[in-house]
């Protein structure tokens, strides 16, 4: 790069953000690829702004819509434990074609999830993982020594209680079924939902009691 | 024989919780895998995508983020499977990254 001196009309001022942070090889792979397979009309354009709106679309929400009607609803509870595909498809919300297993936390049970592999994660109730959920620190230590890697997200798992951590496959997936706080009795199903986050799915977080 | 992306139960450092959203690209990834892999192409499998992440070898499985490790696999997946060239694949990325290196230099004017 010249640029210590300017003649009027000849180049733009330096502009360190953009000139010196070209774009990464795998950006521009990732472009290419993508118009060749348009040509190649293997996909659409609308195709892929389709898909990318619906990953968007996905949040926790619908995983917390889940657990506030099992919170509410025992029936249900027992057909989210058996089958969560099948209770989510009840609520009108597509889990996606992997089966999904909930993992009930209790008063002697907490559970995290991970994926130490890669980074399986039940996406359509849940959105994309976090960054730290791919991270190689996370899925190291997650299965070794899971109440350390808890105290990092500020999570206190007492002695007495179990851990259990769900290592998450292509074909299998968990979701965390937190314990519903105390005296939440007044709360409708949409007020429970919101106290359901998606680290609260995961498992690395815990919903405090309200007293 | 453990292999390099199987990393359960090693040591490891503080996880780094700082969260941030995907980036548009980064997403462009995960829209190409999910048509790829949908009922509809079945050009690819996930276990396939995996495979090739696992293929790139410790050194840039480490070096590259996770869309980049995603996009190369994709890539050298769709290679393999004769769905594009390496010809055309490399004739593109160059037209591509002389239009976006025309494009910045028309945001600088």
């Amino acid at each position: 790069m010249s640029g210590t001196h300017h003649h009027a009309g000849e180049h733009p001022p330096h502009q360190p953000d953009i000139e010196e942070h070209p774009f990464s090889t795998y950006q521009v792979m990732a472009e290419a690829v993508g118009e060749l397979l348009v040509e190649k009309q293997i996909i659409s354009r609308d195709e892929l702004r389709r898909t990318i709106e619906t990953i968007e679309s996905k949040s926790p929400a619908a995983g917390a819509k889940l657990v506030a009607r099992a919170w509410t609803d025992a029936a249900f509870k027992a057909r989210l434990l058996a089958d969560v595909n099948a209770a989510a498809a009840e609520l009108g919300i597509d889990a996606g074609p992997v089966p999904i297993r909930a993992v009930e936390n209790t008063p002697s049970v907490h559970n995290v999830i991970v994926c130490t592999l890669c980074s399986c994660y039940p996406r359509m109730l849940i959105g994309l993982p976090p960054p730290w959920y791919k991270s190689r620190a996370y899925r190291s230590r997650c299965v070794r020594e899971p109440r350390a890697v808890l105290s990092e997200f500020g999570t206190t798992v007492p002695d007495g209680v179990e851990v259990r951590v769900h290592d998450s496959t292509a074909d299998l997936r968990y979701m965390v079924l937190p314990m519903r706080p105390k005296d939440t009795d007044g709360f409708d199903t949409d007020a429970l939902a919101r106290l359901v986050t998606r680290d609260v799915l995961i498992g690395v977080s815990v919903i405090s009691d309200f007293s | 024989m453990r292999r390099h992306h199987d990393m359960g139960g090693l040591a490891a450092g503080p996880v780094d919780r700082t969260d941030h959203d995907p980036e548009p690209w980064e997403m462009r990834v995960d829209a190409i895998m999910r048509l790829l892999t949908d009922k509809k192409r079945q050009i690819m499998t996930v276990d396939e995508l995996r495979r090739g992440i696992e293929d790139l070898g410790p050194g840039a499985y480490d070096e590259l983020n996770y869309y980049e490790r995603w996009i190369a696999s994709i890539t050298n997946i769709l290679i393999e499977k004769g769905v594009i060239t390496v010809d055309e694949l490399g004739r593109r990325m160059s037209a591509v990254e002389a239009r976006w290196t025309a494009e910045r230099k028309d945001v600088g004017r």
